[in-house]
């Protein structure tokens, strides 16, 4: 092929190649670019260039692209180009076009002609080549210019065609549906097309469709089913087949549309399961590929209607997977039991320490995976251990994008599993103080919501630990710089709230605190508003209770500063605190309650109070209210004219100009256009906010005496369903108007007893007991194996107050006798740990003497390999020594190409000790790979040319399969 | 839509080919490359061929200096993706004789080619290795 001497390029492309090959720095690279742009800037434009030459230009300028620097200036020539009568021009031409440009480019226009054109060639690699550039170039508002020539050559002689023709109509899908729903019917043709390749391509569209719209297509089930059972009783020519599998791909795709098809359809599932159960037989678990097929078929038996032997089949293969020593199939295998578990929960049991060796494993993507299954089959019994893990891993880890996924897995898993309040706290500030900003706000509030409402029961001392504990944890906590502005929220309003109330820390402490936050975060103006409101309680709840006030002088001058901001928010509490400071004490108690976030704030939404003032308005003849349905349209005008004209027949358009408002009109306008808020009606009130605090809270006769208008009462409710701002709680702070609604997390705790444990010591043992002990604890807190030791080595310094229903302090006994007998002797020292919550009832595994044995016994079954394996190494590159592979090849004479490409691969996969993994197929060798005169000479070229000077092996190949 | 990128990098991080399936600017693409490149030369041979990367996952495979980088979706078979990599050097191989990193950079366009004939809208739409080179040696031979 061209790859021999001198590789048919010009002197001067080899030379650049070459010298980006060399190029030992980025920066290197990019003054070798940017050489090479100014040369192509100035060379593709002189006149009459050879047509080869200006191929080697185009590609020159994908490589100027494809290093990171801009090539536009030569797009109009790879444009050009598509217009060649050359084959292989053209395509490269459209090569580069479609490299270069996006669907939305100016170009592109120029380019719809060409493709037309094409699409019309008689040579189908023209035809072939022009869709290509259909699939990249083509954007909605050019489908309908080729669409009618693509459904055309559907019908195309060549299954080459055919079958770009397909993947043509399938990007018009992904572009824009509705262009092709009338041609839908074609993808079902298509797959019955006697071309694999068509057919193994239609699969794609019809994937898509189907996960959009699976109950459209049930009737292909049995298609699906036989095309499948085809595959794999290899009926395709052997050409499809990669490393022995027939088709492998095709198979894939089939089983992940088949696992849409069946999912929750009993029927279509039972027509599945044989073929099914065929593939899990018949796969070849040796290899990479074989094993990509089985975890399709796991992914699909976990997706369709259960049953219980292909479950079987694929918990076996899962557990294959855990225990190979491959780290790729530990991934997969741990990602099919996090879809399987959902199905059958008791098979993670058996895998448990395989589980823990991927948790604690240091590669972080493995970890990730876990973390996920964790994630899955998470619930009340296991969550302290599972997010204890995962808030210590948040911590760990540097990556934002996943620390926020984590984050809200944490708090997610909090919310729903939480065993207690404070455990959930404790939960929260962690959470908040590593990835504050990162978690969803509502979760600040959901936190604020708890502390207030406490346990949710008649528990008041209960209540009072919990608040006083989160105020102490905050008072240590607040100092710590670059906390997160949402923590700090939540922080200074519980500390607003309860910060004095257990009376162990005086006013002037707390309010010193806040101040500190406040100047500490001068540039954020919610933390600040949220600090002036804590200390406005702070202050109230110190005069109410009947103590002298001393504002401590840095206060004072914080409210001073803030009383003249930028932010009217924030003055506005400035001025609300001075002035709420000034009050006596009866007033305060009134205005801002203790402990009262959590009542209900009464609104009057008939406005009840405004009663004698509106009827005292009726009767000095002010127009009553009229609903706003029934004056839509005309609301501006007949406000504005009846001030002026008391006119109420308005009901019709006027001609002439308004009058423009009258001075005097401000203060006669009535409360029904002044109290709503701005959203319904567009009051013409030029002195709008300080107007309406002065008639919503005082409605003043003085004022509405002269007012005209008449107030109608059915309608005021729709009106001024928002409490107004001076309704005395709401002005504490916005959220002290929580509704008190039970939360969640209530549900699972109940009271009383706890049973708290803590393990014995383990010294007697050695080291490796000890991890694996430490481990078994892992597993059983996270399974619910029979020693439920819960605390964990790493465990933090809170120990949760565990309570257990009454329900489950009866079964105590019995099990604590069925544990015993068990024999498991190190963990007999070890009191039971019963499970918390009453749902853990309901699966019998979890605490069954016959599975508390088993864990234990894999432990020993399972250390050993686990431990001889870690030193094994079966990379890629351990195995490219040359003699290797020589004295492989010489058992293996070459013969047909294609044959010998499988023959060393089988016996490889025939070794039982070779790792089914990467490794196996790494050493699939080649026939033509072996003369080494071939490779001598090439890697002379080479190093002639000083590319690649790294490479110390004649036999580049080698290197690249070997 | 399965894959969303195809990449071949040599151990020192410079590109050697890139193929994307969704539109990214040059900025992006160099930040991708740079990103995704340092996490996965940064891998040892014993942790998994598989990588997060923000809403991408990374399936890479070493061939001696050069890195072939697929990026994926979530919803693909990893496994299947690291072989469909190995079924794409066997079919250079078998273009090229015992390929290597320079056949690469010398014919950019017919690696191309091939991964032309191999995916399409992200989909792995042939895998008959006889199917993928058949265009290319017609037109080897018409020119």
């Amino acid at each position: 092929m061209g790859s021999q001497g001198g590789f048919g390029n010009s002197k001067e492309f080899l030379d650049l190649v070459k010298s980006i090959g060399e190029a030992r720095s980025k920066a290197e690279e990019d003054r070798i670019v940017l050489h090479e742009i100014e040369t192509l800037k100035r060379r593709i434009v002189e006149p009459d260039i050879p047509k080869r030459k200006m191929k080697e230009f185009i590609i020159r300028l994908v490589y100027v692209e494809m290093l990171g620097h801009d090539a536009s200036f030569g797009y109009i020539h790879a444009v050009k180009m598509t217009h060649d009568d050359s084959l292989l021009l053209k395509r490269t031409g459209y090569l580069a076009v479609t490299l270069f440009l996006n669907e939305d480019h100016d170009l592109i226009i120029l380019i719809v002609n060409t493709i037309q054109k094409d699409l019309k060639s008689d040579n189908y690699l023209v035809v072939c080549a022009a869709l290509n550039a259909v699939c990249k170039l083509i954007n909605e508002e050019t489908i309908p210019a080729v669409l009618p020539q693509v459904v055309e050559l559907l019908g195309h002689s060549k299954e080459a065609v055919r079958k770009k023709a397909i993947m043509a109509l399938h990007r018009f899908y992904q572009r824009s549906p509705s262009s092709v729903t009338h041609l839908v019917s074609n993808f079902r043709k298509k797959l019955c097309d006697n071309d694999p390749g068509v057919m193994g391509a239609t699969l794609c569209p019809l994937f898509d469709l189907i996960a959009v719209d699976a109950n459209s297509y049930k009737d292909l089930v049995i298609s699906f089913v036989s095309i499948l059972k085809q595959v794999a009783e290899r009926r395709l020519p052997k050409t499809y087949d990669y490393h022995q599998m027939p088709a492998p791909f095709i198979q894939i795709r089939l089983l992940k549309i088949l696992a849409l098809l069946g999912s929750g359809d009993r029927q279509a599932s039972e027509n599945m399961y044989t073929v099914v159960g065929d593939i899990f037989r018949k796969c070849d678990s040796t290899s990479n590929i074989g094993n990509a097929v089985l975890y399709e078929c796991i992914c699909c038996v976990s997706s369709i209607y259960p049953n219980p032997k292909l479950l079987e089949a694929a918990a076996d293969v899962i557990s294959r997977f855990l225990k190979s020593d491959s780290h790729n199939l530990k991934y997969m295998g741990i990602d099919a039991l996090s879809r399987l578990i959902k199905i059958s929960p008791e098979i993670a049991e058996q895998h448990q320490l395989a589980v823990i060796d991927c948790l604690e494993d240091p590669d972080d993507t493995l970890k990730r995976k876990t973390f996920e299954l964790l994630y899955r089959m998470t619930k009340s019994s296991n969550v302290e251990v599972i997010v204890d893990r995962m808030i210590d891993y948040m911590i760990s880890i540097n990556d934002n994008h996943y620390k926020t996924e984590i984050a809200s897995r944490c708090v997610e898993l909090a919310e729903q599993f939480a065993p207690s309040n404070h455990w959930f706290i404790q939960t929260m500030n962690k959470v908040f103080e590593h990835a504050g900003d990162l978690v969803n706000i509502k979760v600040a509030d959901n936190l604020m919501r708890l502390i207030a409402e406490g346990f949710g029961e008649d528990d008041d001392t209960a209540d009072c630990q919990l608040r006083s504990s989160a105020v102490e944890s905050y008072l240590r906590i607040i100092g710590e710089p670059k906390l997160p502005s949402a923590f700090l929220q939540v922080i200074c309003w519980v500390l607003g709230e309860y910060g004095t109330a257990g009376g162990k820390y005086s006013a002037s402490y707390i309010t010193g605190k806040l101040c500190d936050v406040a100047e500490a975060h001068s540039s954020n103006d919610t933390v600040k508003a949220y600090a002036v409101t804590a200390l406005m309680k702070v202050y109230a709840f110190e005069i109410a209770a009947g103590r002298k006030v001393d504002m401590l002088p840095e206060c004072q001058s914080l409210i001073e500063e803030l009383s003249a901001s930028h932010s009217t928010d924030l003055q506005q509490r400035a001025y609300e605190l001075q002035a709420v400071v000034t009050l006596d004490a009866h007033a305060v108690e009134i205005i801002m309650p203790s402990d009262a976030s959590c009542e209900d704030i009464e609104v009057d939404k008939n406005l009840s109070f405004l009663d004698s003032y509106v009827e005292r308005s009726l009767e000095q003849g002010a127009q009553p209210y009229i609903p706003e349905n029934e004056r839509s349209g005309m609301i501006n005008i007949s406000n504005f004219r009846s001030q002026d004209q008391h006119d109420t027949s308005t009901h019709t358009l006027r001609f002439e100009a308004y009058e423009l408002p009258k001075t005097s009109a401000p203060p006669r306008i009535s409360p029904v256009s002044l109290a709503p808020s701005t959203e319904l009606v567009p009051v013409p009130e030029p002195s709008y906010p300080v107007e309406m605090h002065h008639v919503a809270s005082v409605p003043s006769v003085s004022d509405t005496g002269s007012t005209e208008l008449r107030l109608r009462l059915d309608g005021v409710q729709k009106k001024w369903g928002r409490p107004t701002y001076s309704s005395p709680a709401s002005s504490s702070s916005d959220s002290t108007s929580h509704k008190a609604v039970n939360g969640v997390t209530q549900s699972d705790v109940s009271s009383t007893s706890t049973s708290r444990t803590r393990d014995s010591s383990y010294d007697s043992r050695s080291a490796q007991a000890e991890i694996s002990s430490e481990k078994k604890k892992l597993a059983a807190s996270l399974f619910g194996g029979p020693s439920k030791t819960e605390k964990r080595p790493s465990s933090t310094s809170h120990k949760v107050a565990r309570s257990t229903s009454p329900a489950v302090e009866k079964s105590q006994g019995p099990k604590a006798v069925a544990s015993s007998t068990t024999g498991v002797v190190s963990e007999k020292a070890a009191p039971l740990q019963q499970p918390p919550d009453l749902l853990d009832l309901g699966e019998p595994t979890v605490t069954s003497s016959a599975s508390s044995v088993d864990p234990f016994k894999q432990l020993e079954g399972l250390l050993d390999p686990t431990q001889a394996t870690s030193a094994a190494n079966h990379g890629a590159v351990d195995n490219t020594k040359a003699a290797d592979i020589m004295s492989m090849y010489s058992e293996f004479p070459p013969s047909g190409q294609s044959s010998v490409i499988a023959n060393p691969f089988t016996t490889n996969a025939g070794d039982a000790n070779l790792i089914p993994g990467l490794s196996t197929t790494n050493k699939t060798g080649h026939a033509k790979g072996p003369n080494p005169r071939d490779a001598l000479e090439k890697d002379a070229l080479v190093r002639q040319m000083g590319v690649t000077p790294m490479s110390q092996n004649p036999n580049l190949f080698k290197d690249l399969l070997g | 839509m399965g894959i969303r990128f195809i990449l071949m990098v040599n151990k020192q991080g410079q590109t050697r080919l890139a193929q994307y399936y969704e539109y990214l600017n040059l900025e992006e693409r160099r930040a991708l490359e740079g990103e995704i490149v340092r996490k996965c030369l940064a891998r040892n041979e014993q942790q998994c061929s598989f990588v997060e990367h923000r809403t991408y996952k990374i399936v890479y495979r070493r061939y001696a200096s050069l890195f072939f980088l697929v990026g994926v979706d979530n919803g693909e078979n990893e496994l299947a993706i690291l072989e469909f990599i190995h079924l794409l050097v066997e079919t250079m191989d078998r273009h090229f004789g015992n390929v290597c990193e320079l056949d690469i950079m010398f014919h950019l366009e017919k690696a191309h080619f091939m991964l032309e004939e191999m995916v399409m809208n992200g989909c792995i739409v042939e895998t008959s290795k006889a199917n993928i080179l058949a265009p290319i040696q017609l037109m080897d031979k018409a020119s």
